[in-house]
């Protein structure tokens, strides 16, 4: 079982590489559990997003 | 009617805000920011003839920069004046110690970010978007611009910083945990 430090950690890498099925089964295990993890992955997205949008600007 | 196109100076004014915008965020130094854009243009205007027409000048400019603010990065690596990228003492090992216990679970978790998009169209909000990002711990401030403002991948960011893959998900993880947490400190979480 996943820690927040450890779903975080793959949140982040998703972002970077492929992340392979167990990995991806693991985290959304997590994820239904865990509020912060939740939000810190919609996080990760809007900051994506902001520094997509700031070049834009 | 003979149409001439003249070159348009607020055009070019405008673009030269943005190449130093982009370049003062990835550098932080105002005189280098300005060196290579000025670098850039000169580049540019050699090169005119191979600006195809088919991306947008800004593309276009801003590829250029983008070189040249990695040769200078190599160049500062090269002469030691950055630190390198897995130097071990850094105080950013701080950050993914105060974001979790000993147990890995969050010591604050996040809490939910209310319209993010509406921030977006707020001025205030992109002053400290950029703050955020000035502030970041330089290393993984080195590899996340690579990653989300140069759209690098991560294997072109090893060997940029020449860094192993894990040591490169660590950086981009440990700036994205610092970044968040500095929009939620002085924006997100205030209002």
């Amino acid at each position: 079982m996943l820690n927040c430090k450890q779903a975080s950690e793959l949140l982040s890498q998703a972002l970077d590489r492929n992340i392979t099925l167990r990995e991806k089964f693991s985290l959304r295990l997590h994820l239904l559990i865990c509020g912060g993890c939740n939000n810190f992955s919609k996080q990760i997205q809007v900051m994506r997003e902001a520094c997509r949008s700031y070049l834009e600007k | 009617m003979i149409q001439v196109e003249l070159p348009d100076i607020n055009n070019l004014q405008e673009q030269r805000n943005y190449l130093l915008r982009y370049a003062m965020l990835q550098l932080r130094d105002p005189h280098l920011a300005e060196d290579v854009v000025q670098e850039t243009f000169l580049v540019a205007v050699e090169n005119r003839d191979k600006f195809s027409g088919q991306s947008t000048l800004r593309t276009w400019l801003t590829g250029i920069l983008k070189h040249k603010i990695l040769d200078l990065r190599r160049k500062q690596r090269r002469e030691s004046v950055l630190p390198n990228a897995d130097d071990r003492q850094d105080p950013l090992e701080n950050i993914s110690i105060e974001s979790f216990d000993d147990t890995g679970h969050w010591i604050s978790p996040p809490q939910t970010w209310s319209n993010p998009s509406l921030s977006f169209e707020n001025q205030k909000f992109w002053e400290v978007f950029e703050q955020c990002n000035q502030r970041m711990p330089l290393n993984c401030a080195q590899a996340f611009m690579m990653r989300e403002f140069m759209d690098l991948s991560t294997a072109e960011i090893c060997k940029e910083l020449a860094i192993s893959t894990t040591n490169c998900w660590v950086l981009l993880h440990r700036a994205r945990l610092a970044l968040r947490e500095c929009l939620d400190l002085q924006w997100f979480g205030r209002k």
